[in-house]
């Protein structure tokens, strides 16, 4: 089955998000859709799934026109989606995720769950998938969960496959192991395609590239013959240097010092198990690993988020392993939170009440209990202009802001106070390249200027260009260290910690 | 030079203030007319449908208006009604800006109001100005800790405030009831659950009985706001405030913060409970005298209205509780002249919740008063 | 990769939050076994006799006599050994069954001391604690149905009010039948106005519940002051007669527990067994309850996320409707002021305590009718224990559960969080 967009426009509002796309998807091949953050990859794809749809434009199926009115009509005619983040019912077992719309059924509605375990084990067998019909989708890990994606779009005898950003919770080997299935699928005559911002990927499975910047298709190319520099500059617009410039290593005291730290998590499982290692001044120790791994509670741990179960977190040699959340604060923490919405800022407030979400409470934007509306305002004009924050007013509510200004404000707040030790968590998800250039520069400058810094993130390259010493997370332990003074950096030796088969 | 001179000029620009847009005043002034003017409007429909003559319907709108704003007594009764609605309504103002739904005001107010009768029946020759607000503390207090149960609920467990408040709501009926009856309380001679008379120096004094002995506004008005100002310097002035908000919009950024969410929640309930507390201690200090079975007639439940009506804000607040305040009045006017239930009153201010709760229906249906939103 | 794999970095659960429930539920029956021991047993002598049959039943069953002092020992013992056990390894398994099993021995001792020296009728507590279980069951498993596809719905009590109400009203006009019909469809249109406003029109669910209560509660005391207090015949409708069922109705003890009721009780077992199966095992219960869950996966699939919110929420009304004539057309006939009293909410925490599930809430509805039916029968007892004290017990124990000191209810995963498309 071919598909073909044309003219296809989507606006939301004032924003374009596609403007004029023409795109065609043929069976038996892989089309690579390569765009970064915010180019309009997924409204595109959700446009092609039903979700939503399009001002303006027409979808050919086989040569002739169709229009959907929800995803039930694209899924009728063979379209099938795994979204980025799974829609997968997680009380519910894989058969029933899998049957969910198009269950089979007996008299008086009757649900044959029987027969949907039958055919989930047909589409097992018949593409390789071993997954268990009768476990529950929160006892699975996410390779898995992928997996029962799959099975789900096949069940519904899809011909078409799309893949949203289906490599950003796999390990290097677990996205080998995915690429098998995926090959299999297109020689059985399917059309895939398969949407990433990641160059090095696309290479390795697509045979076909389009490259999307700003709702526009701006160039095709193919994998092998065109080089990375090339699509690099056609996905973001202007040369690109994928280099972070930073000053020799010169690494000074040890500001923070963890000592056999265990973490457990909400439901008592441990996330965070016997670890020690140490962040010195003037450098940035990279903490790399598929999510899920820990990763996420050490961070809230050390910013005093969650609580110890055991062991020692020492700060310029004074115990803080109790310390609140404020007192780390100020003692010249900085913290840039992984889930920048739901954590690190407030929406409805303005930038200026942002920019004093921690800071309120002293001098000079508090005196007592009475705020300081002044000062706070001041402060942060004054450092939303340094940080580059592009916004027409300090007081226009922050949820307003690109997703890069909104990271640019909070990287505003937490280094426009006299910092000692920055830990950034995914500190350039899903942000333009622009602003993951200008955040890298800031990291580096903090470092440069004698901060320790510690990053965590699931970005293998984004570890690699900024970090002077690299540890690997797998299962809650730190399973391998490299960079200054232990094994050089190597993709493939991390990638092999991060599924933790390196010995 | 030239580059710090740009910089100090961006930063200028950057505090500017835009000047409220026309979304603004739609939501703020717009949608709560229509929605006040609609629920009326359906009122009238109702004595309609029921079938209340056109001149007596006339006859009713007539002394809603009268009843209420028409005569110094009138508005007499309609700040008296206004005071403890305005009272409970900050209360939910406040917890709504903290992100808690306290539907337990109803609880509060007779948990205060019960405090506030046994502190003041209990004394028989203290001065007003030690008795008085030893009973307004008393209430304010108890209502405090009612609501801050719920509180702690939440913070140390999790226990949705909703579920809570709504518990605790029908627990204190039962103990009102057991109060009641209990021959501490209970005034002696009478059967029925009925406690015993407030002493003199423990009520608020009437304002306007040198007028009119009948005219009921009394010294809780003061209270009233001396409240609004104080939640509103609270919410907008003080860090404690900042917390407030901050946690309500999104409790996990407060948290990375380092705002400790478990003890916002803990005081926010109890202030809010505070100022139920306060709103029972108004009506049986200032009105009523004594204490009954659902002596608070509700008004912890209008005052919810109250509180949406206001949008959360202490002015808005003191408007809506006027305005609850003046249907009520009127409403009783109401029921006398026209013969219409006083119940019509609660069927409007159920219908201005509705409306008021849904700006996506009055835009619908009143799409002439409203400009042309982009669609999504 | 194996499929039976643990997801990463989940591998030792030590799970404290189930141990600390574990200790709990073994300090509280300790407590209990103390506390039935001092007060039950100690102060009293004699013997409690509870008469299983009514004069002229089919088969006679001699009165069940206990001695109460000896039993209240026997208890204590159980409930000291049950409150040991949570303390020794291997505890957590059995914890919430043995303290189930411990709370109902201290309601039996209760009972036994309360009666001892008198006798007291079982078999017609066991008969009300049915009857008055109804609208509860009826309000929870209402809740149930708006709840499994994530809508709060607090206007329970609302709509158990309009149908006592249209009962009463259309009742009085057309006869019984005509009444309960009517009132299913007012309770239905309550459902489909709380689904209009929470879908379509996005109010907050909480507000939404409040506002419907407060209309409902508002219209009807108007209209039952404004017009049914002039025309008293529009406030008179039959009440419906108890059916017997032949030959189970004549079987000892639970004949008339069971068999003797009216088409209420039969009503709400029938309808908490049809919505188990629709709930559970249809392909429509399976898209609902992933509405519930994960609204967006649904509508990817291409259930339509607001037709089912609609369709359940609009049943959940019609089954609140059907609870409600309970009330007049089910018991005394006439309309009274607010005469749902609470039920409501209590069907409300019946849902919890069921843990969203249709049988589970009718199990909390009959426990929270047992506890409804005993404090009516207390008073004939004489017992110092307050009746107020005995009808808060509901709403304490839904406290104590949903702040997850014994056990906790997971809710579906979106209840209370709209879904916006786009």
């Amino acid at each position: 089955m071919d598909i073909e967009l044309r003219g296809i426009t989507k606006r939301f509002g004032d924003l374009v998000a596609n403007s004029g796309v023409n795109l065609s998807i043929k069976a038996g091949e892989v089309l690579g859709l390569l765009g970064e953050n915010g180019a309009g990859k997924s409204t595109m794809m959700n446009i092609l799934s039903g979700l939503y749809r399009p001002d303006e434009g027409e979808i050919l199926i086989d040569g002739k026109p169709v229009s959907f009115r929800g995803p039930g009509d694209a899924i009728r005619a063979g379209i099938g989606m795994v979204h980025q983040h799974f829609m997968l019912v997680p009380v519910f077992t894989v058969a029933e995720n899998v049957v969910l719309g198009v269950e089979p059924t007996r008299m008086l509605d009757y649900l044959d769950l029987r027969k949907a375990r039958e055919q989930v084990r047909e589409i097992n067998e018949e593409y390789g998938l071993e997954v268990d019909p009768d476990e529950l989708i929160e006892n699975l890990p996410v390779g898995i969960q992928q997996r029962v994606e799959i099975i789900k779009v096949l069940f519904r005898s899809a011909s078409v496959l799309i893949f949203d950003e289906p490599t950003a919770v796999l390990t290097p080997q677990e996205v080998t192991e995915f690429f098998k299935i995926v090959r299999s699928l297109r020689d059985a005559g399917k059309a895939i395609v398969f949407i990433t911002h990641k160059l090095h990927e696309i290479h390795g499975i697509a045979d076909r590239i389009s490259v999307l910047r700003a709702g526009k298709i701006v160039g095709e190319g193919l994998p092998g013959k065109t080089s990375d520099q090339d699509l690099a500059e056609m996905m973001v617009g202007r040369p690109v240097t994928f280099e972070v410039e930073k000053k020799t290593f010169e690494p000074g005291e040890v500001l923070l010092d963890i000592r056999n730290l265990t973490v457990l998590r909400d439901d008592d499982s441990v996330a965070v198990d016997n670890v020690t290692f140490s962040v010195r001044s003037g450098e940035i120790v990279g903490i790399a690993g598929v999510q899920g791994n820990g990763q996420t509670a050490l961070v809230e741990a050390l910013t005093g988020l969650r609580r110890v179960t055991t062991g020692s977190v020492t700060f310029q040699g004074k115990d803080i392993t109790g310390a609140s959340v404020r007192d780390r604060h100020r003692m010249g923490f900085a913290h840039v939170p992984e889930d920048r919405q739901r954590a690190g800022m407030i929406t409805d407030f303005t930038i200026a009440e942002n920019m004093a979400l921690n800071t309120y409470y002293d001098e000079p934007y508090s005196h007592g209990i009475v705020m300081d509306w002044k000062a706070v305002a001041d402060n942060s004009a004054k450092y939303a202009t340094a940080f580059d924050v592009r916004a027409t007013s300090i007081f226009e509510a922050a949820g307003h802001l690109s997703g890069g200004n909104q990271q640019k404000m909070i990287v505003a707040r937490e280094l426009s106070r006299d910092t000692k030790l920055m830990i950034a968590a995914q500190p350039t998800r899903g942000l333009d390249v622009g602003s993951i250039e200008y955040i890298h520069k800031r990291i580096v400058a903090a470092r440069d200027e004698g901060d320790g810094v510690l990053i965590v993130s699931s970005e293998l390259d984004e570890i690699l260009a900024l970090s002077d010493r690299i540890l690997v997370m797998f299962k809650g332990r730190v399973v391998a260290e490299f960079g200054a003074g232990a094994r050089p950096a190597n993709k493939n030796d991390i990638g092999l910690a991060m599924a933790g088969a390196l010995a | 030079m030239s580059e710090e001179n740009g910089r100090a000029a961006l930063s200028a620009e950057l505090m500017k203030r835009a000047a409220p847009g026309r979304t603004d005043f739609e939501d703020l002034v717009i949608v709560p007319v229509l929605a006040v003017i609609t629920a009326i409007v359906l009122g009238g429909l109702v004595m309609l449908a029921t079938g209340v003559s056109v001149g007596a319907i006339g006859t009713a709108f007539v002394a809603l208006f009268t009843g209420s704003v028409g005569s110094i007594s009138a508005i007499s009764e309609t700040l008296t009604a206004a005071a403890p609605l305005t009272l409970a309504g900050l209360g939910i103002a406040l917890g709504f800006r903290a992100g808690l739904f306290n539907i337990g005001a109803e609880g509060q107010v007779l948990i205060g109001g019960m405090a506030a009768v046994i502190v003041g029946f209990s004394f028989e020759s203290l001065p007003i100005y030690i008795h008085l607000p030893m009973a307004l503390l008393a209430g304010a207090a108890a209502g405090a800790f009612w609501a801050s149960i719920a509180g702690w609920l939440r913070a140390a467990t999790g226990a949705h405030e909703v579920i809570t408040t709504i518990m605790l709501n029908l627990i204190s009926f039962r103990l009102v009831d057991y109060l009641l009856r209990s021959p501490f309380v209970q005034k002696p001679g009478r059967a029925d659950p009925i406690s015993k008379n407030v002493t003199e120096s423990a009520q608020l004094p009437q304002l306007l009985s040198w007028l009119d002995p009948n005219m009921r506004v009394h010294a809780g008005i003061v209270i009233v706001v001396l409240a609004v100002i104080l939640v509103y310097w609270l919410l907008f002035r003080t860090t404690i405030g900042f917390e407030f908000r901050a946690s309500g919009l999104n409790p996990d950024a407060a948290r990375f913060a380092g705002m400790k969410s478990g003890v916002i929640i803990v005081v926010v309930m109890g202030v809010a409970g505070a100022l139920a507390g306060l709103a029972g201690a108004n009506q049986v200090l200032g009105v009523l005298g004594r204490a009954s079975p659902g002596f608070s007639g509700g008004l912890g439940f209008d005052a919810i209205a109250v509180a949406l009506l206001g949008r959360s804000h202490p002015f808005g607040v003191l408007l809506a509780g006027l305005l609850f305040g003046a249907l009520q009045a009127g409403g009783r006017q109401m029921q006398v002249s026209a013969g219409v239930s006083l119940d019509l009153i609660a069927i409007i201010q159920a219908l201005i919740i509705i409306f008021i709760a849904a700006p996506i229906l009055m835009r619908a249906v009143f799409s002439f008063a409203f400009q042309k939103q982009a669609r999504r | 990769m194996a499929v039976t794999e643990v997801s990463p970095g989940g591998t030792k659960a030590i799970g404290y939050a189930r141990r600390r429930q574990t200790l709990i539920s073994g300090w509280l029956l300790l407590f209990l076994s103390v506390f039935v021991a001092v007060v039950f047993a100690v102060p009293v002598t004699g013997d409690a006799s509870f008469r299983l049959a009514y004069p002229g039943d089919a088969f006679v069953i001699p009165n069940l006599v206990v001695p109460a002092a000896p039993y209240a020992y026997v208890v204590s013992a159980l409930l000291a050994f049950f409150g040991i056990r949570q303390f020794l390894p291997g505890a957590a398994r059995w914890s919430g069954l043995l303290l189930g099993i411990g709370l109902f021995l201290v309601v039996t001792a209760f009972l036994t001391w309360a009666t001892a020296d008198k006798s007291f009728s079982l078999t017609g507590m066991l008969q009300a604690t049915i009857v008055r279980a109804v609208p509860i069951a009826l309000g929870g498993l209402a809740g149930v149905l708006c709840e499994r596809v994530a809508v709060v719905n607090i206007a329970i009590e609302g709509m158990l009010l309009a149908g006592a109400f249209t009962g009463a009203v259309v009742g009085s006009t057309l006869g019984g039948a005509g009444g309960l019909v009517a009132a299913v469809l007012v309770g239905g249109l309550f459902g489909l106005l709380l689904a209009a406003l929470v879908v379509t029109y996005r109010v907050d669910q909480i507000i939404a519940g409040v506002a419907i209560n407060l209309l409902v509660l508002g219209l009807t005391s108007y209209v039952s002051s404004q017009v049914l207090t002039h025309y008293r015949e529009l406030n008179n409708a039959p009440v419906f007669r108890s059916i017997n069922i032949p030959f189970l109705s004549d079987l000892p003890l639970i004949g008339p527990v069971l068999f003797q009721q009216n088409i209420f009780v039969y009503g709400a077992l029938i309808m908490v067994a049809v919505a188990t199966y629709y709930l559970f095992h249809t392909r429509s219960g399976l898209r609902a309850r992933a509405v519930g869950e994960h609204p967006e996966a649904a509508d990817t699939l291409g259930i339509d996320v607001y037709r089912l919110r609609y369709l359940n929420v609009t049943l959940g009304g019609m089954v609140a409707g059907f609870g409600g004539a309970w009330f007049t057309l089910g018991s005394v006939g006439r309309f009274d002021d607010n005469m749902t009293n609470g039920r409501g909410f209590i069907g409300l925490a019946a849902m919890i305590f069921g843990r969203w599930h249709p049988v589970g809430a009718l199990m909390a509805a009959l426990v929270f009718g047992f506890a409804d039916s005993l404090q009516q029968k207390l008073a004939i007892l004489r017992t110092p224990i307050p009746a107020e004290f005995l009808a808060m017990a509901p709403y304490i124990a839904t406290i104590v559960l949903v702040a997850g000191l014994i056990g906790r209810a997971r809710p579906p995963a979106a209840d209370g969080k709209p879904y916006i498309k786009d």
